[in-house]
């Protein structure tokens, strides 16, 4: 194409209809985009407009008010501040709930991953027939909100971290189950052939032959789900019950005069989040560094 | 290998040797980890305890309502007053005339057939429940409490009593009586109601009689078309409330999608300052950078909380919560993808003596585009998923319905559907997603 923009000396060609015609699917497909572009626009404007006029307060008139709350606590903290110390040791056995459902929750949803991974992956599932239920099962499970599946629990087992615990591993073995068949599909069939040419059972192939080369891959993404769970652990401990998120709720619910509470719970969450982050993505670097070498 | 010598193999064979047996010490180790860390678990969340106060009476509620609804058939022990009503709510409330075949009454005694033998008579204070092989077992209103006789060898799990209620359990439905009312309750499949109320004139109708009256037959409201008439009908349904649902998921929705796609607007341009083969300065870096940190740091939770506040509760909250959140990953997700573009195409277009803004759209965003929204299309769909728990927060879309439903314990049938109006709902977002994944991506090359 660029011998047709560039060419210097079109004169003594026959009339260049190859560049008019490119000339004209370019204009076409920058049409396209634009139309795209402003049906995109036109969405997200009237998108606004229909959830403003849904709310109950306006987004200007909220946005002067946005830092009222946050001053409001921080001031009141401030006076109290030398609670604060005693208060966030206090707030500590709540705050190791939350990461103990957060790590049961994965460990256990990573535990189901596997299995459901592997009996849904193409040349290594046990039974081939059936690759398709545990699919559809991992797809279930995935969809399944959270919040929907500890609401239930709380109802018919009532409070405490079970629920939530038991919600969250679900929707971590279909998170999971889906990444992890992803990458035994790449894995290496070699290693299954050899052990199966020595008669090795299902169970054998897979945490002989398999699960030394996906490990290093599912353990990063196992790592990364912990994170995402111990967000997902707080939220449902404020809707549902257990956890540090539940002492936050009944903290805010108390309103003015708990607000160093709420600003203890915060901090408390805040730095563990990080942690784990850090920690979790130092890891994983060397995770996935050590296998390419 | 015949001709290995022998002499080095017995060292080799003990080095091996060794190292199995550590390797099978480690293959130890971390199951027993596991299983202590668990054993931990158990006893921290009390599992024992767990299994005790566990209602599975409650659980049993629930799943009978995914696929069946019930009907109440109310004495009122004052005025003596028979009503018939569907999931015993005045919305569901059958006129007198238009009882069902099932229940009668005569001469002060109602009638009521349970199927398969199953029978049910009120005669004043006293209920008789009659239940095929088992006989009769009479329960009484007295001044001094509420009593029963059950015939001899009556199974006792299917009785519960007190002075003030007893509950009798048949294979066909249940039968209550308590100081104040006596009531019956018959179950059949499906869910009464969902599509017209028996106020309606579509009501009792079957699918082909009511298909018939859409397309031809005489006008009901002499106003409009039968077809209108039966879509308003089901759009104001009073029992379902069709209108106020469907509003509920757009919300959903549309929290997801303006937060989503907002959020993504403005990450980008920050994604470019926080990338290091994009931007020089190591202090815009470093200051963007944390910007990120900070606010995916200080979660979701709390920004909706915060944001609540100020803005009231809303989907226009729901949707600021989840946009600051995702201007915090999707800033770090971008400028990760925009460090590992390949800068031979850049280089190529700076070849051609292009400017930097130049350079930046055919040379970066090319490159970046498919990755960008693949990442904000995965996104769209498992923000659909944290609406739902937003909106529970902040007040707004299904999420909230759905915590309503669960918390005044009545409504089960409401919770189901809205069960399975959250599940359809993910997974059409989820096809949706990919569908478009492939279409733009795909298509783009």
């Amino acid at each position: 194409m660029t011998e047709i923009v560039l060419d210097p000396a079109p004169s003594d060609r026959p009339p260049p209809r190859l560049e008019g015609e490119y000339l004209r699917l370019v204009q076409q497909r920058r049409l396209y985009s634009f139309a795209l572009l402003a049906i995109f626009l036109l969405l997200l404007v009237s998108g606004f407009i229909a959830a403003d006029a849904r709310n109950a307060g306006g987004f200007w008139d909220g946005l002067d008010h946005l830092g009222d709350f946050p001053a409001e606590v921080l001031s009141e903290a401030w006076a109290n501040r030398a609670r604060i110390p005693g208060l966030l040791i206090a707030f500590l056995p709540s705050l190791v709930e939350t990461v103990n459902i957060a790590a049961v929750s994965t460990l256990l949803g990573a535990i189901a991953a596997v299995l459901l991974a592997l009996l849904s992956t193409r040349g290594l599932a046990r039974w081939p027939r059936l690759t398709t239920v545990f699919r559809r099962s991992m797809d279930a499970f995935r969809a399944l909100p959270e919040v929907v599946i500890a609401l239930v629990l709380i109802y018919i087992l009532g409070g405490g971290p079970v629920p939530a615990m038991i919600a969250i591993a679900f929707h971590t073995a279909g998170a999971l189950g889906k990444l992890f068949s992803e990458v035994a599909e790449n894995a290496d069939l070699k290693p299954v052939e050899g052990l199966t040419s020595v008669g090795a059972t299902w169970g054998q192939k897979m945490w002989l032959g398999v699960i030394p080369q996906v490990a290093p891959d599912w353990l990063s993404y196992a790592l990364q789900r912990f994170e995402i769970n111990i967000r997902a652990s707080a939220i449902l401990g404020f809707v549902g019950s257990g956890g540090i998120g539940y002492d936050l709720k009944v903290a805010m619910q108390w309103g003015q005069g708990k607000y160093d509470q709420v600003v203890a719970i915060f901090l408390l969450l805040f730095v563990t989040i990080v942690i784990v982050d850090q920690i979790s993505s130092h890891y994983r670097n060397l995770l996935v560094k050590g296998r390419a070498q | 290998m015949t001709s290995l010598p022998l002499q080095p193999t017995s060292d080799l064979r003990g080095e091996v040797v060794a190292l199995f047996a550590r390797r099978r010490r480690f293959s130890f180790l971390i199951p027993a980890l596991i299983l202590a860390y668990l054993i931990y678990i158990a006893v921290a969340f009390d599992f024992a305890g767990i299994a005790g106060r566990a209602r599975m009476d409650n659980a049993a509620t629930l799943l009978s309502d995914f696929w069946s609804y019930k009907t109440h058939v109310t004495r009122d022990a004052r005025s003596g007053s028979v009503s018939v009503a569907i999931e015993g709510e005045a919305k569901g409330l059958y006129p007198r005339d238009k009882w069902p075949a099932w229940v009668k009454e005569t001469d002060g005694i109602t009638h009521i057939d349970l199927g398969r033998g199953s029978l049910v008579t009120y005669e004043g204070d006293r209920a008789t429940f009659t239940i095929p092989g088992s006989g009769d077992v009479v329960i009484e209103r007295t001044p001094q409490g509420v009593t029963f006789t059950a015939p001899p060898g009556f199974p006792k799990e299917r009785i519960s009593a007190s002075d003030a209620k007893v509950t009798v359990t048949g294979p066909q439905g249940r039968v209550s009586v308590s100081r104040a009312k006596t009531e019956t309750f018959r179950y059949a499949p499906g869910w009464e109601l969902f599509f017209f109320t028996i106020d309606s004139p579509f009501y009792g109708k079957g699918p082909l009689e009511v298909a018939a009256l859409a397309v031809s037959g005489e006008r009901i409201d002499p106003g409009q078309a039968n077809i209108a008439l039966m879509a308003s009908e089901f759009w104001n349904n009073r029992m379902w409330h069709h209108r106020d649902v469907a509003g509920a998921l757009f919300e959903t929705i549309l929290m997801a999608f303006l937060g989503t796609a907002t959020g993504a607007i403005i990450a980008l341009p920050l994604a470019f300052l926080a990338a290091s083969n994009l931007t020089p300065s190591r202090s815009v870096r470093f200051g963007v950078r944390r910007v990120f940190d900070f606010v995916r740091g200080v979660d979701a939770l709390i920004w909706t909380i915060v944001l609540a506040r100020a803005f009231g509760p809303g989907p226009l909250t729901g949707a600021l919560a989840i946009l600051i959140t995702e201007v915090g990953s999707f800033g770090k997700q971008f400028s990760e993808a925009l460090e590992n573009i390949d800068g031979k195409q850049v280089e190529g277009i700076r070849s051609t003596g292009a400017n930097a803004a130049q350079r930046m759209r055919f040379g970066v965003i090319p490159q970046l585009i498919p990755v960008l929204l693949s990442q904000v299309l995965y996104s769209f769909e498992s923000n659909t998923r944290s609406a739902t728990v937003i909106g529970a927060i902040v007040g707004g879309g299904i999420g909230l319905l759905l915590t309503q439903a669960i918390i005044t314990q009545k409504d089960w049938e409401d919770v189901a559907y809205y069960i399975l109006l959250i599940i359809l709902m993910v997974m059409a977002m989820d096809s949706l997603s990919g569908w478009l994944r492939k279409r733009l991506i795909k298509g783009g090359h």
